[in-house]
């Protein structure tokens, strides 16, 4: 195996030294480096960098929620600003943390999986990533202004974000902006990356199911980002210039905004989880060494999903006071959705059927992920049921529901990709013994966390309120716990990843004996540039998912 | 050589799908706006949000059915800081589909300034929202009333014969907003 690997890497220097337009040898060094970078490895890592500060960030901010929510009555934090955490979290969590997490597993890992030099677009990838940090800059900075940050929830429903709004509104707007500029053009060079850039021989069908989910994605985006940014501009001339969109007076109407803003928020929801999916379909099949079971199926389940996104934006409005028949087919087109996810969900598990599991920490998230993303998914359900999300509505049950997905869900599924191919991007092995702490640590705190939410919920406890009745006292101190001890396990991959780009046992170019795809022909780490010449076709059958 | 050909074709590849992507991006843009009169649209269609008639209607029902009565509410209320006593003076009225109805309102500026409102009107359950037509309304025109002035505004309307037969009460509920800015 390490003779090929060998002949790969001077295969390629060699190449390198007799192309043109390539600065093989001659990065540049130090904050240039990072600042002008073009090559995709670079901005992958920049943008996985930036999304663990944003994580943490965000976190924090959740640790003060959790810490004022301790106890009943008001302790630490005033109302007021009780509603700018809330709001900011969701905010920086969402297009912070997940979204540019994922862009940067987009561009770590699509143009080695496709065979390609680089993105298509890498100039571009460039301005998409450095414009990010001036977005949350704006938002952050809104903290420190007079008005103070954004108080109106991160779905900024009008008239709480125009005719009430504390006066953010403005830096919000283009904090959003920015943010779906940067999505926008990332999305765009996934797009051109896999529909131009794949080696020569890799059909689509043979496309690992990670680059899958992640062209199918970048489709949601490019669709729905700009819907967003139309939505924000009419909240921003609402606010300031006198047009009257949502505001009844002069004509407009605010149950408007909901319908605008969720029809960009569910396929938002989507973004957020189906290159989780591929993250997943990919460790899986390694660590149970078997071919991915149903590849096909995975393929076009993705797609439907996808497709139903678009058609279910309702189901967050149920209780706006819906014609009996909308409130029908939104429900039913929700329930839909449970088919295709159901078809994902089997398909794991018929992939661990009967293989040779072992349980590396990439794996352990990958089956965290399979089992919470499932009761996640759960709870969706019921909230689809719209008699009964009248009940559910706002409630701390829609709170566990959406952490379900998206932290044990979407954050898990980063932690498990981060694992896998951490000797990849870094060529040394992580501390296993450190990793396996920060999974239990997760693992048990997470539950402890977000489980006892449901029963809130269901008890009647509101969501974005920072004091409850009494008899949610004891419940609310347990999930702080778990709050608390979920936020400083997060400290230990921080300590894992450091360790591991200091050093480590050296990783073999492919570390896992059951792993298929190109990124593992190449050396570890990663080389520079990769695949300057195409992979060769037994390269490519090799890396097919197809398990027939 | 073949790979410098190669890799200018992927170029022009690329910029073609470029375009085409960002063409996409603006189209959404577009979209999003265009979702504004569509859901007008969509409401007038399905009386989806109880929006009434803006303009007056002309009466023309085929007569009036004596065998049904339909029991009209109304209520009032004051968008946030309008200092006016704004009030039904009758809550609410029995009436057969097809007949013809009269009701007043009442409103009082309270405040120490000369102000134009303008009332809203939703009818709820909201799909019968196209079976209520309004023949006059004073929500059909600004309200301006000087400090401390008071007025008894008038309302026509008529419910339709067609109304589905499970409803039998709806209600009309007025929003009155402070509009004196952007009338000026």
């Amino acid at each position: 195996m390490s003779t090929n690997v060998i002949d790969q890497t001077s295969h390629e220097e060699h190449q390198a030294e007799h192309s043109s337009d390539d600065h093989h040898e001659h990065k540049m060094t130090g904050i240039k480096r990072w600042l002008y970078t073009t090559n995709h490895k670079d901005i992958g890592t920049l943008y996985l960098w930036f999304s663990f500060i944003m994580l943490l960030t965000g976190g924090a901010l959740a640790m003060v929620i959790r810490a004022e929510l301790f106890q009943p009555g008001l302790q630490i934090v005033e109302p007021d600003f009780f509603n700018q955490l809330t709001t900011v979290h969701g905010l920086i969590m969402v297009f912070g943390a997940i979204m540019p997490a994922f862009t940067g597993f987009a561009n770590w890992m699509l143009p080695m999986m496709v065979g390609a030099p680089d993105m298509a677009l890498p100039r571009m990838n460039n301005w998409s990533f450095w414009i990010l940090p001036f977005a949350f800059g704006i938002l952050l900075s809104s903290f420190f202004m007079e008005s103070g940050a954004p108080n109106f929830g991160w779905t900024f429903y009008a008239p709480l974000s125009t005719t009430y709004s504390n006066g953010s509104t403005a830096f919000f707007v283009f904090a959003v902006h920015i943010m779906g500029i940067s999505s926008i053009m990332g999305a765009i060079n996934i797009v051109v990356t896999i529909m131009n850039m794949r080696a020569p021989g890799m059909t689509y069908m043979k496309m690992p199911l990670f680059v899958w989910t992640f062209f199918i994605t970048a489709y949601l985006l490019i669709a729905v980002m700009p819907v967003l940014a139309g939505v924000v501009t009419m909240v921003l001339t609402d606010t300031y210039f006198g047009t009257s969109f949502f505001n009844a007076a002069g004509g407009g109407d605010p149950v408007m905004f909901q319908h605008i803003f969720w029809f960009f928020g569910h396929p938002e929801v989507y973004i957020m989880i189906l290159p989780a999916f591929g993250i997943v379909s990919t460790i899986i099949p390694a660590f149970s060494r078997k071919k991915l079971f149903g590849y096909s199926s995975m393929v076009y389940a993705t797609s439907s999903i996808a497709l139903l996104s678009f058609i279910v934006w309702a189901h967050h409005m149920f209780t706006t006071g819906m014609p009996l028949f909308g409130e029908l087919f939104f429900m039913y087109c929700t329930m839909l959705i449970a088919v295709p996810t159901g078809v994902k969900v089997f398909n794991w598990v018929a992939t661990m059927w009967r293989g040779s599991l072992s349980f590396e920490t990439p794996m352990l998230f990958s089956i965290a992920f399979v089992i919470l993303f499932t009761i996640g998914g759960f709870s969706g359900l019921m909230l689809a049921m719209t008699p009964v999300d009248f009940q559910y509505h706002d409630t701390y049950f829609v709170v566990a529901h959406f952490h379900y997905v998206l932290v044990t869900g979407s954050l898990f599924s980063l932690y498990a990709g981060a694992y896998y191919w951490l000797p990849k991007w870094t060529g040394n092995m992580y501390n296993d013994a450190l990793s396996k702490w920060h999974f239990w640590c997760s693992l048990i705190s997470v539950n402890l966390l977000f489980f006892p939410m449901h029963f809130l919920g269901l008890a009647g406890m509101p969501r974005r309120i920072p004091d409850y009745a009494l008899q949610f006292a004891d419940f609310n101190k347990w999930v702080s716990i778990g709050g608390f001890a979920f936020g400083l396990s997060q400290l230990i991959f921080l300590a894992v990843v450091i360790k591991c780009i200091r050093g480590g046992e050296k990783a073999p170019a492919k570390p896992w004996d059951g792993a298929i795809g190109l990124e593992w022909t190449v050396a570890s780490p990663a080389p520079y540039h990769t695949f300057s010449t195409p992979p060769p076709q037994s390269d490519i059958d090799n890396a097919d998912q197809h398990s027939h | 050589m073949t790979t410098e050909d190669n890799s200018t074709n992927t170029n022009t590849n690329n910029n073609k799908t470029l375009k085409k992507l960002l063409l996409v991006v603006l189209a959404m843009f577009g979209f999003g706006f265009a979702l504004v009169p569509l859901y007008d649209v969509f409401c007038d269609i399905t009386g989806l949000n109880g929006k009434t008639n803006t303009s007056a209607a002309i009466y023309d029902a085929n007569g009036v059915d004596k065998s049904r009565t339909v029991r009209v509410q109304f209520i009032t209320r004051n968008a946030q800081g309008v200092p006016w006593k704004f009030e039904p003076i009758v809550n609410e009225v029995d009436v057969h589909p097809g007949e013809m109805q009269f009701v007043s309102f009442y409103a009082k500026n309270n405040g120490t300034h000369d102000i134009v409102g303008q009332a809203v009107p939703s009818v709820s359950p909201g799909q019968a929202a196209n079976y209520f037509h309004k023949i006059e309304c004073f929500c059909f025109t600004h309200q301006p009333l000087g400090a401390g002035m008071d007025v008894e505004m008038s309302l026509q309307f008529y419910v339709d014969l067609e109304l589905p037969a499970d409803i039998k009460t709806l209600t009309l509920s007025y929003t009155l907003y402070d509009i004196t800015e952007k009338s000026s």
